[in-house]
């Protein structure tokens, strides 16, 4: 548990959190949002695409987005030790 | 006895029971959890465990607001609707990712702590204190009329006594068992709330369109008319009717992005929510937890959009051009309750409802939608019944909340860091319930007579938080140079930049201003993101010129971006 050891946990920590809050911003503020007119013109069901991202789709992605970076964050504490 | 039930016992009566029972049940825990120190009333204790604290932070989460009125705005709004329905489920990505761990490992009680030790200053903790203040209260009073609205509507019983009884409750559960009442309370509260919202969606989208599951039933089509999707009739209802296609909407692309954007980083600043994440043992159970909240959360807001449609789209065919005078029993009791309005305008007798103001004949308040859906699409009394107190529950958890925070504020951020440090263990505990029985006749006063602005305070509330709270916190965990001078003038300005946006174009102050005059055409909801860039861009600007915080500040935060040795939440 030395201080180098802290700081490149924090490094890969800050890549997951990027990485995610990528997809995060591209399922509600890109497909809800800037590109929901583009996306109303493709259907799936009664659905407008763009509609359903809005309204369905990116909450459905926020939920799996956690549960990945939970996953990704138990591996990474057992990785540098800090599971106990 | 079987041809009692065979007739049906009544809407009224089975109201009673089931609202009876649940009400037992709440009043149970409370008497099993009482707290006996100030860490189970701050914090239960600290050993709550993920599924506990993840149902308990969705039934703290939802509100009077998500349960009765939101699906009734989307309902009315149709796509712009979405601005709530990210806002408030994409907070939470953040809080997880960014917030409730480092908060959870710093393991203190509440907000104001977090703000008070980290940025080594008695000024930012009594800043924080205003704030978090400032937002409960708002947020508190909307859940006691919400309490008084289902009373009065489905126990016929008058508004204000409703409210009193909500209090009379909400205090005897909040004040005895502090945290560890509270959470065992909304775990109960969530079953009742999430069960109370699906049974009559998934009733109503079954009649409707023939799928049990109504997150994919209002994507499907129409039982009635095979070959038609419900959401392309709904589009042609709308705009037959003059309003915007209801898959479309009205908002401009910047107040949409705006409004989310404000709602969810002021979701993840509200302080009754991050101090949930206090309760848990572990640091990855804080993320774990955060999880299986928004999970609890989804079910309901991927189901409320569901219901917008359905309730739009039979509230139009019951009443569009239908005679008052064959208009059904519910249209009646909700109007004596003030909440649907009719005006026969050209006296034909018939209903118009349309877009256009001049020639619409009929008011719909937002807030009803929820709560007649269920007799709209005339299903069993049980299941309206069971929707008055799923609306309880989900007001009565939110409230005690609410007033846990307020409390906690007053007691520990005040009275123990600030006022008497001296203070013995017992006598904050008395302090802490005291506080929390005033905070309860507050709200209760707020219920009763409702601040004419309880609607634009709830924004403000976001607003503020968003404003506030959330730039002082991401600074204070991922960057460890931030200062104090930093953070509380970003603060200060921050709210104070809401405030002044907020007052001026909803309450006129300021010389007033209409939608022509909104600052890059976003509305005072939406505002809470430019205040939090602003916030923002002030602390680090003021950080750069002033000097940076004591070695062992930052040794604090290198502390808590390592989830080890959480320890237990401490003073």
């Amino acid at each position: 548990m030395t201080k180098s050891n802290a700081k490149s946990y924090w490094k890969e920590n800050i890549r997951y959190v990027l990485i995610l809050m990528f997809f995060w911003f591209l399922v509600s503020f890109g497909a809800g949002i800037l590109f929901k007119d583009f996306l109303n013109e493709f259907k799936i069901g009664g659905f407008k695409l763009g509609f359903w991202f809005a309204q369905q789709g990116s909450i459905y992605v926020f939920v799996i987005l956690i549960f990945i970076y939970v996953y990704l964050m138990n591996n990474l504490d057992k990785k540098y030790g800090y599971d106990v | 006895m079987y041809s009692l039930l065979y007739e049906g016992i009544g809407v009224q009566n089975w109201t009673y029971i089931l609202v009876g029972i649940t009400f037992s049940i709440y009043i149970g825990i409370a008497i099993w959890s009482r707290a006996s120190s100030t860490k189970e009333f701050y914090v239960a204790g600290g050993g709550v465990s993920p599924l506990a604290n993840g149902m308990a932070t969705a039934a703290d989460w939802m509100s009077a607001a998500s349960f009765i009125s939101m699906a009734g705005i989307i309902s009315f709004a149709g796509y712009d609707g979405a601005v709530y329905l990210m806002g408030w489920t994409g907070g939470y990505v953040l809080l997880a990712l960014l917030l409730a761990p480092y908060l959870r490992k710093f393991g203190k009680f509440t907000v104001p702590d977090f703000i008070g030790d980290r940025y080594y200053s008695n000024t930012a903790r009594f800043v924080a204190v205003v704030c978090a203040l400032l937002v409960s209260f708002t947020y508190v009073a909307g859940q006691m009329r919400g309490v008084g609205l289902v009373f009065s509507r489905f126990l016929e019983v008058d508004i204000n006594t409703g409210v009193i009884i909500g209090m009379i409750i909400v205090l005897f559960y909040a004040v005895l068992g502090g945290m560890k009442g509270i959470t065992y309370t909304q775990v109960a509260q969530y079953c009742v709330l999430i069960f109370a919202f699906m049974v009559p969606a998934i009733f109503i989208s079954i009649q409707m369109t023939g799928n049990p599951i109504p997150q994919l039933g209002f994507g499907g089509e129409l039982v009635d008319e095979p070959g038609i999707y419900l959401l392309d009739k709904l589009d042609g209802l709308s705009t037959d009717l003059g309003f915007a296609e209801y898959t479309e909407g009205s908002k401009s692309l910047i107040d949409v992005f705006a409004i989310t954007l404000a709602l969810m980083v002021g979701t993840a600043g509200l302080p009754h929510v991050i101090v949930r994440f206090f309760t848990v043992k572990l640091v990855k159970d804080a993320r774990k937890s955060a999880g299986i909240a928004l999970l609890l959360i989804a079910v309901l807001y991927t189901t409320a959009p569901a219901v917008a449609v359905f309730a739009r789209t039979n509230m139009i065919e019951t009443v569009s051009n239908q005679p008052y005078n064959s208009v059904p029993d519910w249209f009646k009791k909700w109007e004596a309750t003030g909440l649907i309005e009719y005006f026969d305008k050209n006296n034909d007798g018939l209903i118009q409802y349309v877009a256009d103001e001049k020639n619409n004949e009929l008011i719909v308040d937002n807030d009803i939608m929820v709560l007649a859906n269920p007799e709209i699409a005339k299903l069993p009394d049980w299941v309206i019944a069971l929707v008055a107190a799923g609306a309880l529950a989900a007001a009565l958890s939110t409230a005690a909340g609410l007033l846990l925070v307020i409390s906690a504020s007053v007691s520990h951020d005040l009275i123990k860091k600030m006022i008497n440090p001296n203070i013995t263990e017992k006598g904050e505990l008395l302090a802490a319930r005291l506080s929390a029985i005033v905070a309860v006749c507050v709200a209760g006063y707020f219920g009763i007579n409702p601040p004419g602005f309880v609607a634009a305070t709830v924004a403000l509330a976001f607003g503020l938080a968003a404003a506030s709270f959330f730039p002082a916190i991401i600074l204070g965990i991922f960057y460890k140079k931030m200062n104090k001078e930093g953070a509380i003038t970003g603060m200060i300005i921050g709210v104070l930049l809401m405030l002044f946006y907020m007052t001026k174009f909803k309450f006129g102050w300021f010389g007033g201003g209409t939608k022509d005059d909104w600052w890059f055409g976003i509305s005072p909801e939406g505002f809470g993101s430019i205040a939090m860039i602003l916030n923002f861009i002030v602390s680090l600007s003021i950080m750069k010129l002033t000097k940076e915080p004591p070695k062992s500040v930052q040794e604090i935060v290198e502390n808590i971006r390592i989830p080890i040795n959480a320890g237990k939440a401490t003073h």
